[in-house]
């Protein structure tokens, strides 16, 4: 058995390692409001903002961020319980998984997640980009909004979703792939 | 000699012409004599034939002259008293004297002991008639044999169809009705079970087969005889209507009238509503009941020890996606395979207390575990079988190494999660910084104690396990500079402590983590288990 120590200066990340990046461009028809989906091994889904998103660009500072959606709904309501298998142990190994989040609610491509205003008075739109469950938002963001300006990526996550199991290969049809969405962006 | 009473005279009459076999006549007249039941079937026939013709005959006999030789005695048998049975009035084996016939032919004739023709009993269905008696030993020893089991004692069980729950009910109250005229009275529980009736004639044979071997009520080696008979399930199905809420419908396709489900039935249904829907005598079936093969099970074995992995590709447990094996072998598998062989075991479960990803190595003492083996043919290993079973598994792979292998209880797979949960756990990480570090940067990490993280489920296992926020405490940590982007951190944890989470930060959802401790980026390239802090199974000195 090889042992495999890494001791370059600059290692894959653990996004490099664990996840696949998709992406949306011009979301809903605006230009430049572009999603990054970062998809686990596991088939969970962290949406993010891509670097192009306009939220990121010319030093724009963060005055609100908005959960509530419309009058009946707001996404930090999410209450997601778990249904589990009692009769099968949990191993990293069995797939599919013996759990279904229960109550999440489902959301389609073009469901909106939050709405965030900017100290210059653009307001935007993030959406969910693939159909899943919402199994959680970020409420780090809400306390700490410059973590989605210096942390897009990671700790500025909006969002975590969970597709169907059938449906997590087919949700990345709609999407790009990093080398198809950076030939979108060069042509900018 | 019958421990029967001259009462029993009309449940005899009654039953043997209503195609009951001469054994399930006893059983119904309460005889609890064991020995009774061993006799061939034919033998105790004669006997029954005899005390009721002979009663009858005795009667017609004094009232005529007392020129009939034959068995003058027969009201005042004398004989060896089996233990048991009321010495009322005995009756003696001894056929009648040609002369006696000739006289006693003429008084049988008033009496016409009506029987149907030998044929398969209604009450037992052929059970207690050829399925039972030193073939059928032969038999159940040969198929112990073929196993090659290792066992002191051993316990017959036996498993009956349904439907003869209906025919005994049946055939109970039609001599309860019989009695009740007598002012007798009969329990249910009086009347012997046909199962108690098989087990009296076969544990004995089946003993004398396999040399001697003790066949006792509980035991850790179970042999176990089934018998069906499709032809007459359909008896049990008028049930269905009378007693609907005792059968429920079963997920699988199995019959819903299982052996419970029917006797439930029988206990609520009254004595009137039975009788309408089934007949007595129950209808004589044209073929007894079939034997399944004989199934032998010994209880399972359950052994523990204490397992390292040196391998950073090797999960615990087989790792398997859309039934196609994504990685070679396993913790569980290496361990199982040489364990397997040496008890003869058909399969097992596997627990231990806690687990390691993939690519983390387990060092040290090693993290314990239990394995239950099911329906080993062997079961006690002496402790030196015990070390080289330790050392065939150890020589087997270089990924793995087991030490503290020993034989333990049922309750061991219980402490298992005993120690998942409350104990203390130590960790090596080599972790790699996105900014360049000089030693001192990261020495304060060493005065750090006890700091407790909020934990969200990391999002690796966010698709498996519910979404929670966990406090675990870092007890205390020690670092080893490498070079500027790279160093050791050992850690001493709580139980159930996501350590790569609290390294990377995951998404910030971990908090603290290293990351935000060094103000910088950070990641983990390696994990090693120091040690898991549970002092058991107990170590066996090498």
């Amino acid at each position: 058995c090889v042992e495999q120590t890494d001791t370059e200066a600059t290692a894959p990340s653990v996004i490099d390692r664990y996840y696949t990046r998709w992406f949306r461009a011009d979301m809903k028809g605006k230009p430049c409001e572009d999603h990054c989906i970062l998809q686990h091994s596991n088939r969970l889904c962290v949406i993010t903002l891509a670097e192009t998103h306009p939220i990121l660009q010319d030093g724009r500072a963060i005055k609100s961020i908005n959960y509530q959606i419309s009058n009946g709904c707001s996404r930090l309501n999410n209450k997601v319980s778990g249904k589990f298998c009692t009769s099968v142990a949990f191993h990293s190994s069995t797939w599919p998984v013996n759990y279904s989040p229960i109550g999440g609610q489902f959301l389609t491509d073009f469901a909106p997640l939050c709405r965030i205003t900017c100290t210059d008075e653009t307001e935007y739109t993030i959406y969910s980009c693939i159909r899943g469950r919402l199994l959680e938002v970020n409420e780090s963001i809400l306390e700490t909004p410059t973590l989605l300006l210096e942390k897009p990526s990671t700790e500025g996550y909006i969002a975590v979703i969970l597709p169907k199991f059938e449906e997590s290969k087919s949700i990345t049809e709609n999407l790009l792939s990093r080398e198809e969405f950076e030939s979108v962006v060069s042509k900018r | 000699m019958l421990p029967l009473k001259d009462g029993d005279k009309p449940v005899v009459h009654k039953l043997l012409s209503s195609g009951c076999c001469a054994r399930c006549v006893l059983r119904f007249c309460c005889v609890s004599v064991q020995a009774a039941y061993r006799k061939p079937p034919q033998e105790t026939l004669e006997e029954l034939r005899v005390f009721i013709g002979n009663t009858e005959n005795g009667k017609s006999r004094q009232s005529a002259t007392h020129s009939a030789a034959g068995s003058p005695e027969s009201q005042n048998a004398v004989g060896s008293d089996p233990p048991g049975g009321p010495p009322i009035k005995r009756v003696k084996l001894e056929p009648a004297e040609p002369g006696a016939a000739a006289a006693e032919g003429d008084a049988a004739a008033e009496v016409k002991v009506e029987e149907e023709e030998s044929g398969v009993c209604v009450a037992c269905l052929g059970i207690l008639q050829e399925l039972s008696g030193p073939n059928q030993a032969v038999k159940i020893a040969e198929r112990v044999k073929e196993g090659e089991y290792e066992f002191d004692t051993l316990v017959l069980s036996v498993s009956l169809p349904a439907q003869l729950c209906v025919r005994e009910h049946s055939c109970w109250l039609h001599v309860k009705k019989e009695l009740r005229e007598k002012s007798s009275a009969l329990g249910k529980d009086d009347v012997v079970p046909v199962k108690e009736a098989f087990k009296w004639i076969m544990q004995g044979l089946v003993a004398k087969e396999l040399g001697g071997v003790a066949v006792v009520i509980r035991s850790l080696f179970e042999v176990s005889v089934e018998f069906t008979h499709p032809e007459t399930e359909a008896d049990c199905h008028f049930l269905a209507s009378t007693c609907a809420d005792c059968f429920k419908p079963t997920k699988n396709k199995q019959s819903v009238f299982t052996r419970m489900a029917v006797v439930k039935a029988l206990e609520k249904i009254s004595d009137a509503v039975f009788l309408k829907h089934y007949a007595f005598p129950p209808p004589r079936p044209s073929s007894s009941c079939v034997p399944r093969d004989v199934q032998c099970l010994h209880a399972s074995v359950f052994i523990a020890g204490r397992y390292n992995k040196f391998c950073r590709s090797l999960p615990q447990t087989p790792w398997l996606i859309d039934g196609e094996r994504r990685m070679e072998s396993s913790v569980e598998e290496l361990i199982a395979a040489p364990v397997l062989s040496s008890f003869r075991a058909a399969g097992f479960n596997f627990s231990s207390s806690g687990r390691e990803d993939v690519d983390v190595r387990t060092l040290g003492n090693g993290r314990p575990f239990a394995m239950e083996l099911l329906n080993p043919h062997r079961s006690k290993l002496s402790r030196e079988e015990m070390k080289q079973l330790q050392e065939t598994i150890n020589e087997s792979s270089d990924k793995i190494r087991v030490r503290d292998l020993q034989i333990v209880s049922r309750e061991a797979m219980g402490r298992m999660k005993e120690g998942e949960e409350a104990k203390t756990k130590s960790y090596t990480a080599l972790v790699w910084t996105q900014k360049a570090i000089q030693s001192q940067d990261i020495a304060f990490i060493d005065g750090i104690k006890d700091l407790t993280l909020d934990q969200k489920t990391p999002l690796r296992v966010l698709h498996r396990r519910a979404l929670a926020v966990r406090q675990r405490v870092v007890h205390r940590m020690n670092t080893r500079y490498l070079d500027p982007h790279h160093f050791h951190l050992e850690l001493k944890t709580q139980a159930g402590t996501y350590i790569k989470e609290f390294v990377h930060g995951d998404f910030g959802r971990t908090k603290p983590n290293m990351s935000a401790l060094l103000k910088m980026d950070t990641d983990i390239l390696e994990l090693d288990v120091e040690s898991v802090d549970v002092d058991w199974p107990p170590s066996i000195p090498e």
